[in-house]
């Protein structure tokens, strides 16, 4: 009989989701993951008017403000089939592609990178050769003896004043952690500047959305920017100006820094290409629309089965009946009502809690599929659709990291090694590369539409009398986001958020099958079950946003992540 | 000087959302002198990062969990702060803990820190704050104006907030 570890709550700063595992033989044989608290921001927006709910379901989650906000408008206007002017849709994808490039930053760096880097024993590193070593991979400015000299005499003295602080939780000295002391001393270095780094996308989110963490500027037909070429208040030449500069220097950053990392660290943990595939059929949504009508986007999306990138078929408007009639969510493992899947149209939300059952119900999370099938969502599925798609800039950044790992790694690491815990690292520093380029791209289709002499941002909806319905998606950083919304006389009569961690953390579905998360944990190996690291590792790699998929609630547990090995 | 005064909570689970809504009843009523300014800071992380680069002072709102009747206001000045989030008495410490660290670690952690926290009743999902909680938001604010005059800043009532009194 194999032993029994529970990770509760396993996110290292935000949400509360439940891990499972049952271990034996140094492996993970079976796991369960489970949502710890009940979402039901569907109910509080029940005969609310639909121009009010985007400011509301922007409070779900405490990372993804701005998608649920986008996401929001986006349903309303489907219903509505209301188009949205040019500028509006170019100030919504500036917004969408910062939020998403500053969540990726936080993510790799602060968030998932200390399930890899061991940061004392950075402090055993010379800083001089971490200089050398960094100089060789990238022209990045800030890689010089001296950085590395004052990183390390940082961290010293932290340390020593035993103040570990934000790295409190890390795995120090665990035998499952690799890398060379130069190489982690180079990782914290690059830990601080993103600190600083990640602040000039959410400078662009701040101008752009009026306010952050909750932009102010969405509404149900456009954005309420006003656009000026002569006046400070409003969205003038300064104001865009200050945003180029900080998309170069956010550029410079991907690309010079985050992406030559993850590639190291992907070199290091070779074996992690094995590890975590998981589920392995792979949905995006397309997003960045290029027309008022969303019938053309910049980053296509669909669905891959069963990780065969010619089976690609893509999702192509906002009005795609092939996306629209997809998906289905089933509460057979949930604590809901019933076990059937539904469609989101037809959702419900009654709560029927039952205790922790294996075979039962265990999770406040709903299980969602495409066509019946569980689906991973997510920047891996993003970047494998687009290569899918025969996206140029994707093909570009995937081949020349694949070549980096390949060359540190001296040997060939292929397309192959994507569908993996490390994998997952890789694709999202892939996209935020892609993302950064098409930051810079929209920027300039807006300020060219400005010089042509349009400033119009918004077109007034009408809500007829009976019943409309819509749903809007939004390819947000974890993954496609879903509002699916019921209007009635013009309030709201039904309203299911399908978001990125309900497809990745679900439990079971309707036909048994394990989710995304469940199914990317199994058979990883456990050097310690006391000291669980390697499944962190796996379901950090789909940077899990429980609060999302969950509210945000009180974990008075002592620590961040309490392991019980039974 | 530069003094950032923070709301923080979920205001989609009742009381939880106490510090967005006092922060959000400060702004109504004062007008804020140069360098002052009031975030609704929601459930948020490392976004609050830049807003809460160096800072002079940093006054919270929040709801705190310390298990005592609800709606009793309590106040935490300067070094005490931090110890308060290490002990998790905050639904939220997790981010605001992790963003105050972060700055802490950068060598640009906030230089004078205030924390007023009002224990919640109820936790669960709705917009509206419970009346023992509500009634205590004026508390609050007057509690929060205080602490800034203690330290010289002075902010002026607007207009319609005095003749309404």
């Amino acid at each position: 009989m194999g032993q029994r570890i529970t990770i509760d709550p396993i996110t290292r700063i935000e949400g509360h989701l439940r891990i499972d595992c049952e271990v034996d033989g140094g492996k993970v044989r079976k796991a369960w993951s489970s949502g710890q608290m009940w979402r039901g921001v569907e109910l509080i927006l029940l005969g609310r008017d639909p121009r009010d709910a985007w400011a509301i379901t922007q409070r779900i989650c405490g990372v993804c403000t701005t998608v649920h906000a986008i996401t929001s408008v986006r349903a309303v206007e489907n219903a509505l089939q209301l188009e949205v002017p040019l500028n509006a849709q170019y100030i919504r994808n500036l917004i969408i592609l910062a939020h998403a490039v500053h969540d990726h930053i936080v993510h790799f760096y602060h968030l998932s990178a200390l399930d890899w880097v061991d940061v004392t024993s950075a402090l055993k590193a010379d800083p001089d050769a971490t200089a050398k070593l960094a100089e060789s991979l990238s022209s990045w400015k800030l890689n010089g003896k001296h950085e590395m000299r004052a990183v390390k005499e940082r961290l010293k003295g932290f340390v020593d004043g035993g103040q570990l602080g934000i790295f409190t939780n890390g795995y120090w000295g665990h035998p499952a952690m690799k890398l060379p002391p130069e190489v982690n001393l180079l990782a914290v270095a690059h830990y601080l500047q993103a600190l600083d780094v990640q602040r000039k996308a959410n400078k662009i989110v701040s101008i752009l959305g009026s306010k952050t963490p909750h932009i102010q500027n969405v509404a149900v037909g456009g954005v309420s920017n006003a656009i000026s070429t002569d006046s400070y208040s409003t969205l003038g030449v300064e104001r865009l100006l200050a945003i180029k500069g900080w998309i170069d220097e956010l550029a410079d950053f991907v690309k010079n820094v985050y992406l030559v990392d993850v590639a190291a660290v992907g070199a290091f943990y070779a074996d992690w290409t094995k590890y975590g595939a998981g589920v392995t059929n792979y949905l995006a949504a397309p997003d960045i629309p290029l027309d008022t009508k969303g019938t053309q986007f910049a980053l296509p999306g669909g669905y891959i089965a069963n990780r065969d990138l010619g089976s690609f078929k893509a999702i192509k408007t906002f009005n795609d009946e092939y996306w629209v009639k997809g998906v289905e969510e089933s509460s057979k493992h949930a604590w809901f009502e019933g076990s059937k899947a539904l469609h989101p149209y037809k959702g419900e939300t009654k709560p029927q809690y039952t205790d922790f059952k294996d075979d039962g119900k265990y999770s406040w999370i709903k299980s969602p599929t495409f066509y019946g099938k569980p689906a991973q969502v997510g920047p891996l599925s993003r970047v494998l659709c687009m290569l899918a798609a025969g996206h140029e800039p994707t093909k570009k950044y995937a081949t020349a990291t694949l070549d980096t790992v390949s060359a540190l790694a001296k040997a060939k690491v292929g397309l192959d090694a994507m569908h993996s815990t490390i994998g997952r690292h890789a694709a999202r520093a892939i996209d935020t590369a892609v993302q950064v380029d098409l930051l810079a791209e929209q920027w300039q289709l807006l300020v060219n539409n400005i010089a042509k002499g349009d400033v119009a941002t918004f077109n007034k909806p009408n809500f007829p009398k009976g019943e409309i319905m819509g749903q809007g998606f939004h390819e947000a950083p974890r993954g496609v986001l879903s509002h699916w919304v019921l209007i009635d006389d013009g309030k709201i009569k039904n309203y299911q958020c399908v978001v990125p961690s309900t497809w990745n953390a679900c439990p079971r579905n309707e036909k048994d099958e394990p989710g995304p998360y469940e199914a990317s944990i199994a058979d990883n190996p456990i050097a310690d079950p006391e000291r669980p690291l390697e499944v962190l590792r796996t379901v950090h790699s789909f940077d899990p946003c429980i609060a999302c998929a969950i509210h945000v609630t009180d974990t008075e547990n002592g620590s961040a992540i309490s392991v019980k090995a039974k | 000087m530069k003094v950032i005064i923070l709301g923080i909570g979920n205001t989609i689970l009742s009381d939880e959302g106490v510090g967005v809504h006092a922060a959000e009843a400060l702004r109504a009523a004062y007008t804020l002198p140069e360098g002052v300014e009031v975030i609704d800071g929601g459930t948020a992380g490392m976004e609050l990062l830049d807003p809460l680069s160096g800072v002079d002072l940093l006054l919270v709102l929040d709801a705190v969990k310390a298990k005592r009747a609800p709606g009793t206001v309590i106040l935490l000045v300067g070094k005490e702060v931090p110890v308060f989030f290490r002990s998790k008495l905050s639904p939220h410490q997790v981010s605001i803990c992790d963003v105050l660290a972060s700055l802490e670690f950068v060598g640009d952690p906030p230089k004078d820190l205030v924390l007023i926290g009002c224990e919640p009743e109820s936790l669960e999902l709705g917009t509206e704050l419970t009346p023992a909680v509500a009634e205590k938001v004026p508390e609050m604010v007057a509690m929060a104006v205080a602490q800034l005059a203690a330290r010289g800043i002075r902010l002026s009532p607007r207009k319609a907030a005095v003749e309404a009194q």
